[in-house]
């Protein structure tokens, strides 16, 4: 007999199981409360004359068309996406080129960067879509003698754009920083240039890890696009405050802009968690 | 009298306060297999990455085929592509399948058509043994397969020579064998290598020449018999007891 006696590998499988505890944990309890109570508030507002009037107001001023229609083809809602989504695109590539320049060796690129992104972050968003309102604009303006002059709309999409960009700028920096050096080494040493390298091989790694970051800061420009509402973009908020000074229903008036942008964030939030669930997967 | 293909004069290179490298002149012929061995810290990996540029000298020259790289007017990418690299970490490039890890380099700085560079990364993933790994992401092979993949990328370039720096050191001890023996392999063919590594049966079965270096400085260069037969230095000899002890 042998002594050796072949020993089974097989094992009967063990399936782990979440406690009750774990499950309760992970459930998304907030999100139901949320959309209770956002669906339970939108409801009861619906009751009201002075709420319709004023969610009417805030997504259709013209009072043309019912509300349901006017949400998103209509001022108010429209306008903050409109700002939102193009600041946003174009923050995305001036921040992508301004994040390069900063982890540039090339002196001029990173101090012309570095002074770019220092600048504008130490300047308060609201300040600096003042500033460009009531003084780059106008200045704009005269200097070509009209013939160059951003609207209003134009002007807060300029301000946000250019004050994004610096913070993306970081984003994409963090992410370019945080490929293991011996990425650029190994390009390298196959005889790719520095920007082949770059473009093949680091870029492509560091996007894909920032973009949970990029779509977050996406939720913050949505919510930081009402700052436009101080040069007078008819925006959500800017629409919420024409109606509180006409009406004197403050209580109706904000309490509209704010649900309507918990609504806008919420739908975004959850979009960025499924973005995020999806690209974390590391390949 | 053939050309050295690598030759470093008087090369110094410094990381602040520490001296890596303390004027080292060494020579590699064509088709030679020089293996470097030394204590940790002693500049061998430091010396490695000075000959392909990724580390710039802080004084003396390194000439490749007789081009001085530190001459400004030397294309250093068009020198670096004759010259294949393995690391310790491999190095692959994670967002890229194997094969496309090995085409990328050939596209862009060769510029080869896609069916020519498709085929070279067919026939050097066979060549290493893992033919069946052609569309896998690096994350999803072993370290071993990694390296081999590493290896064939480097391959793909026609390199005139291969730097591998300790190429087996990252891997566990099942592993090491099959990249050795793709090394070994590529030893036979006539390639001019220099390797980082403490494999000495490696170096035994390989190299032509084994170099070692302690603080910046080549302390012994010659064979690999002759250096186990008869260590002329005192630090030699330490350091070849303490890594043949077991």
């Amino acid at each position: 007999m042998s002594v050796m006696e072949e020993v089974s590998l097989a094992r009967p499988e063990i399936k782990s199981r979440k406690t009750f505890s774990q499950q309760m944990r992970d459930f998304p309890w907030w999100g139901v409360v949320l959309v209770l109570g956002i669906t339970l508030a939108f409801v009861a507002m619906l009751q009201s004359e002075q709420y319709r009037a004023a969610l009417q107001f805030i997504v259709n001023p013209d009072n043309t068309t019912e509300i349901a229609a006017g949400i998103l083809i209509k001022t108010g809602v429209r306008v903050t996406l409109l700002v939102t989504v193009v600041s946003y695109v174009i923050a995305l590539v001036l921040g992508l080129i301004l994040g390069i320049m900063r982890v540039s060796g090339n002196p001029i690129l990173f101090h012309l960067s570095t002074l770019y992104v220092e600048v504008m972050r130490g300047v308060p968003m609201l300040v600096l879509i003042l500033w460009i309102g009531f003084v780059v604009v106008p200045g704009l303006r005269d200097a070509t003698n009209g013939a160059f002059e951003l609207s209003r709309v134009q002007g807060g999409i300029a301000g946000l754009a250019l004050g994004y960009a610096a913070y993306l700028a970081e984003v994409y920096r963090a992410g370019i920083e945080s490929i293991h050096k011996g990425q650029m080494e190994a390009a390298r040493s196959l005889g790719m240039s520095y920007v082949q390298a770059m473009r093949h091989v680091i870029l492509p790694q560091a996007i894909r890890r920032v973009v949970p970051p990029l779509a977050n800061d996406f939720v913050a420009m949505l919510k930081d696009s009402a700052l436009v509402s101080v040069v007078a973009v008819p925006e959500i908020l800017q629409s919420a405050r024409l109606y509180v000074s006409r009406t004197f229903r403050a209580f109706e008036g904000y309490n509209s802009a704010a649900l309507l942008y918990l609504i806008l964030t919420l739908l975004f939030v959850f979009l960025v968690r499924y973005i995020e669930g999806r690209w974390r997967v590391d390949a | 009298m053939p050309e050295p293909i690598i030759k470093t004069v008087d090369l110094h290179k410094h990381f602040g306060q520490v001296q890596a490298l303390r004027g080292v002149d060494l020579e590699v012929m064509p088709a030679q297999v020089a293996v470097i061995i030394g204590p940790s810290g002693s500049g061998k990996s430091t010396l490695l990455r000075c000959i392909n540029h990724l580390e710039k000298p802080t004084h003396g020259h390194v000439y490749i085929d007789g081009v001085d790289l530190e001459d400004k007017k030397t294309k250093i990418n068009a020198v670096r592509a004759e010259i294949g690299m393995v690391f310790q970490l491999f190095n692959l490039f994670p967002h890229l399948t194997a094969r496309q890890n090995i085409t990328l380099a050939q596209q862009v700085v060769r510029k080869r058509r896609d069916a020519e560079r498709e085929q070279i990364a067919r026939d050097l993933l066979a060549r290493v043994g893992i033919p069946e790994k052609a569309d896998v992401y690096p994350g999803q092979l072993s370290g071993g397969q990694q390296q081999r993949v590493a290896i064939a990328r480097a391959l793909a370039m026609n390199p005139k020579i291969m730097l591998f720096d300790e190429p087996t050191s990252a891997l566990d001890p099942e592993m090491i064998k099959e990249v050795l023996d793709v090394m070994l392999d590529l030893a036979k063919t006539g390639m001019t290598m220099v390797c980082v590594t403490h494999e000495m049966g490696f170096a035994r079965a390989a190299a032509n020449r084994i170099i070692f270096m302690d603080e910046g400085l080549v302390i012994e260069d010659t064979t690999p018999e002759e250096l186990y037969r008869n260590p002329r230095h005192e630090r030699t000899k330490l350091f070849l007891s303490k890594i043949l002890q077991h």
